[in-house]
């Protein structure tokens, strides 16, 4: 599903937030990458889904060297993977509904299909009853899993998130880490980027350290 | 092409959204395009009128011969007759001097003034339509009539109309220039004000991108955006001058009938409103494509 070739990230000369890493992720496989701030977890994330391109190496997602896509073709990846962000990057001036729906309109589906399946998710993270609110209306674990609802709402076969439990108590970060367990157990593929590598038992972990996969 | 239209009509929708949510600015932006473009439509509806109002005076060029006041009527005939049979006169018409009168005497800007008058000023004229209608061959006709006894005065009404033609073609092309030159302004107002609106939908154009956006989902409200400002601009530009031709109307005609003219303003026919509406649209489409242009080429 994913494979990393020795695949190098450098921002500043000098400073290498990745550095020649080699894995794969199997399809259907849930890896947590763990290590301490700044270890590179994030750029690896933003590799995958090719919002950053690779100094070095290739990054082959579905086969696909995403690091070489033309600017034309990434909307098409990005559709086919599912974000949950650190900092969730909700849209506060559209209700939880709207922003659900997002990926959807984005991907032409039909209103009526696509108003089933915002339920749908809203139902499988528990916000079907706040579907009209506003993002600033909800708990910090609600707005968490209102991200994960419109990460999984167009059904991507890859699920991507950046510290999806930080900020989080424990009782509402096992919570979140449950409905990724959920949806690594329906088949999708789930790589989480975390600290907290213990809340998701059963997944494969890769650890890093300033930029280098752990042995 | 149900999902393309229904996706066109939602980022219209939006975009209408967006303008209504900020009356306040979207009206003076408005009212700021709308007065940038009312000055060429005004140009091109006083151009207009003025057109109209020369073709209702005369497109053929003549001659106008005037014979002394103090001809005989028996060397006013001959000249008539001689007319008749000159070659290059296509055709002849008598203004008697009494019908010149009393023609004069019912406008009422020169009515007083020729009742002061002791006697009739008004020669016997001819208006004299050439055959062949080039200036050159209209000046050797008049040439060859000053020529001619009992002949007071020749004239060539063909230099007037050359003289208006002129100014026309003159007005046209400042009506042109000014137009290019508040088009291009209207083109910066757009691009500034997309570009305001791009800057406050950041967040969402970021997060569109993310989630798989292509550049023309993102666009499309900012487009639909761009033209709608130009549409309601060229709207308030085409009321302004509505309101111009209806408050000029009455003045105008009343100095035009001192020029023994009639002439009522009108303001922009279907075509131009259709032009004007197309031109502000197309304008506002135009700078606010520069402005996402620039935006999404700087990520």
């Amino acid at each position: 599903m994913i494979r990393f070739d020795r695949v190098s990230k450098r921002y500043e000369p000098g400073i290498d937030a990745l550095s020649d890493l080699s894995f794969d992720v199997a399809e259907r496989e849930m890896v947590v990458v763990s290590g301490h701030s700044g270890a590179g977890k994030s750029t690896l994330l933003k590799l995958i889904a090719a919002v950053e391109k690779p100094t070095g190496g290739a990054v082959l997602v579905g086969g696909q060297n995403v690091g070489g896509l033309a600017r034309s073709a990434l909307p098409y990846l990005r559709r086919r993977i599912g974000l949950v962000f650190q900092d969730q990057k909700l849209l506060f001036n559209r209700t939880v509904f709207e922003n659900v729906m997002l990926p959807l309109s984005i991907a032409g589906f039909p209103a009526r299909d696509a108003a089933q399946r915002v339920r749908a998710a809203l139902d499988k993270v528990g916000l079907a009853t706040r579907e009209k609110a506003l993002p600033v209306m909800l708990s910090g674990g609600e707005q968490q899993r209102l991200a994960i609802a419109r990460a999984v709402v167009n059904r991507p076969n890859l699920l991507l998130a950046d510290e999806p439990t930080a900020h989080l108590d424990s009782e509402t970060a096992a919570d979140v880490a449950r409905i990724f367990q959920e949806f690594h157990h329906v088949g999708v593929t789930v790589l989480i980027a975390t600290y907290a590598g213990d809340l998701f038992p059963g997944a494969r972990r890769l650890g890093l350290n300033h930029g280098k996969l752990l042995p | 092409m149900k999902i393309w239209l229904a996706q066109h009509r939602e980022a219209a929708l939006l975009a209408l959204r967006r303008l209504a949510a900020a009356p306040v600015n979207s009206l003076l932006s408005l009212l700021a395009i709308g007065i940038a473009l009312a000055l060429p439509a005004g140009g091109q509806m006083l151009l207009a009128n003025a057109l109209h109002l020369a073709g209702t005076i005369s497109a053929v060029p003549q001659i106008s011969i005037f014979m002394a006041a103090n001809a005989d009527p028996r060397a006013t005939t001959e000249i008539e007759s001689r007319l008749d049979k000159y070659g290059g006169v296509k055709q002849v018409q008598f203004m008697a001097r009494d019908k010149t009168l009393a023609r004069m005497k019912t406008n009422p800007g020169l009515r007083d003034v020729i009742e002061a008058l002791p006697g009739n000023p008004f020669p016997d004229a001819f208006v004299v339509t050439a055959t062949d209608e080039r200036p050159e061959a209209m000046e050797k006709l008049a040439v060859e009539f000053r020529q001619w006894p009992v002949v007071e005065h020749v004239q060539l009404d063909s230099a007037w109309v050359r003289r208006l033609d002129a100014l026309l073609k003159l007005g046209r092309t400042a009506v042109l220039l000014l137009g290019a030159l508040l088009g291009a302004g209207l083109i910066a107002i757009s691009f500034n004000i997309i570009r305001m609106q791009v800057l406050t939908h950041r967040a969402e154009i970021e997060v569109s991108q993310l989630l798989g956006a292509t550049d023309a989902f993102i666009q499309r409200p900012f487009l639909y955006y761009g033209v709608l400002l130009g549409l309601g601009g060229g709207l308030v530009a085409w009321l302004l001058v509505g309101a111009a031709a209806l408050w000029l109307r009455t003045p105008l005609s009343e100095l035009v009938r001192l020029y023994d003219l009639t002439v009522a303003l009108q303001s922009l026919d279907a075509r131009d409103s259709a032009l004007l509406l197309g031109f502000a649209g197309g304008l506002g489409w135009v700078g606010a494509m520069i402005s996402l242009r620039q935006h999404l080429r700087s990520r």
